[in-house]
């Protein structure tokens, strides 16, 4: 029953970190790696409602991304106030909410997760739409890549900013919310920027730097189970930790 | 268009940024296989009136482009962000889904050995990259370049490197070429129109009507030196 848990927890955070790792590399060369932390605290509330009422947290997490999503974009149009500032106000509130809720014995699942309750068909929904945001990003990677070296440049050969931004995005928030799972709502920002980082010093073309995120969170996962299996530490800070040692070990070996 | 040798008709361009006036009323024309010099002080609107002309930012008057394929190379732009991601020659070239082939040929062009193709933009020269830059927007084959500052920063060896390739695609392509530049020998060695711009247009014509000294006084103030290219002497 143990290694059927154990085996489950590894599909997922397998798939789970090797998208949030191919992601990670264009959040990265976007500058965008911290959001991965307001957007995660930003699900609190979402999994406090979810604890509380017995549902899935990565639902309760995508509910409360999108409607947080919305109120940004609300307060942006209404004030004209930086969007940084605006996901601050909103996170931080989020934040503050969530805990005037959040049960005492569910406040560390809701911060750095909780693999104890896997089901067979949680782990394969999640491992299904961890494959689909895969492909997602895959799709719209060239030119993702080509807006973030120049947008004037992408404009004049017709590329859809928007378009591609929106999907991005979307991404983005599902990738969050899929990574919620394993690391809670502490430390999703770990997930997208460290395998990504640990890539971009591996790697000397464009492929290698995709894939080799996808590789590097893929492997933290896996080696964060085996931890949290042997040492009896939680498994997100597990997997964080396996991913921070890939990393080092990338900047022995970085390539230029 | 009812004249079909121009490339561009420009009426009336007014572009505000941020409540402000970058360029007012501007009208000019481009003909096609022409190369239109966009001439003016920092801060003039030259960099806005090409982003507008690309549909890039909003702005108010007519934009008639007659030809389809235009291609805008900003070299700085690209320069400041060569180091963002490990793009190979390769990667730089497969944004715009160009086989192999074609880049070498397109590498070839400008100069360029097919063993660049793997290395990183990162690691050339500055003369490698702005050669790159060159082949890489016209490898599409575009009937338009818009060419945004091409040589600051780069020594003179470099410049004339740069301004003699484009000379030579101008020549071989029959390209339109609108390129914004604030360095008046490039006006007389290779310009057939110049604008003179300081949010609006202060002088407009070849470079031998419009350059007069009281235009160009009246575009970068007081102090500055008319020099006339011997080929227009």
């Amino acid at each position: 029953m143990v290694d059927e848990k154990i085996l489950l927890a590894i599909l997922m955070t397998t798939s789970i970190g090797a998208v949030a790792g191919y992601l990670g590399t264009l959040m990265l060369s976007k500058r965008m790696s911290l959001v991965g932390g307001p957007l995660g605290h930003l699900t609190l509330p979402g999994i406090t409602i979810a604890l509380l009422y017995g549902f899935d947290v990565s639902i309760g997490a995508f509910i409360m991304l999108t409607l947080a999503i919305i109120l940004i974009w609300l307060f942006e149009k209404r004030t004209k106030l930086p969007l940084e500032t605006l996901t601050a106000i909103v996170f931080t509130s989020s934040v503050a909410v969530a805990f005037l809720y959040l049960p005492d014995e569910e406040v560390e699942q809701a911060l750095i997760g909780d693999i104890s309750q896997l089901t067979l068909i949680t782990t394969t929904l999640s491992v299904l739409l961890s494959i689909a945001v895969f492909f997602l990003v895959k799709k719209i990677y060239k030119k993702m890549v080509f807006i973030t070296f120049s947008e004037d440049i992408a404009k004049s050969e017709k590329i859809n900013i928007d378009k591609y931004n929106l999907i991005y995005l979307i991404a983005v928030a599902l990738v969050i919310g899929l990574g919620i799972r394993i690391v809670g709502s502490l430390l999703t920002a770990a997930i997208v920027a460290i395998p990504a980082a640990t890539s971009r010093n591996l790697s000397i073309n464009l492929k290698q730097y995709a894939y080799g995120g996808a590789i590097a969170g893929g492997l933290a996962g896996l080696l964060g189970i085996v931890i949290f299996q042997h040492f009896s530490i939680s498994a997100g800070p597990a997997v964080i930790i396996s991913s921070t040692g890939l990393f080092l070990f990338s900047t022995v070996f970085k390539r230029t | 268009m009812e004249n079909n040798h121009l490339a561009l008709r420009v009426k009336n361009l007014t572009v505000e940024l941020n409540n402000q006036k970058i360029i007012e009323d501007l009208s000019f024309e481009v003909k096609k296989g022409e190369t239109l010099v966009v001439l003016g002080p920092n801060g003039a609107g030259k960099t806005t009136l090409l982003r507008a002309l690309l549909g890039i930012i909003p702005y108010k008057g007519e934009v008639i482009w007659s030809v389809k394929n235009t291609s805008y190379l900003p070299p700085n732009e690209l320069m400041q962000r060569k180091e963002i991601l490990p793009l190979t020659v390769e990667d730089f070239y497969s944004l715009k889904e160009i086989g192999k082939e074609k880049i070498f040929q397109s590498l070839k062009s400008v100069g360029l050995e097919e063993s660049l193709f793997k290395k990183r933009i990162a690691n050339l020269s500055t003369g490698q990259f702005q050669r790159l830059g060159i082949a890489w927007s016209l490898v599409d084959n575009p009937d338009t370049l818009l060419f945004d500052e091409p040589t600051s920063g780069i020594d003179i060896g470099g410049t004339e490197t740069i301004y003699s390739l484009l000379h030579e695609f101008w020549e071989k392509q029959k390209l339109t070429i609108i390129l914004v530049t604030h360095d008046l020998s490039v006006v007389w060695e290779h310009a057939d129109n110049v604008i003179c711009l300081n949010k609006t247009g202060l002088c407009y014509g070849t470079p031998s009507v419009a350059l007069t000294t009281e235009n160009l006084k009246q575009l970068y103030g007081v102090g500055v030196k008319y020099y006339k290219h011997k080929r227009d002497g």
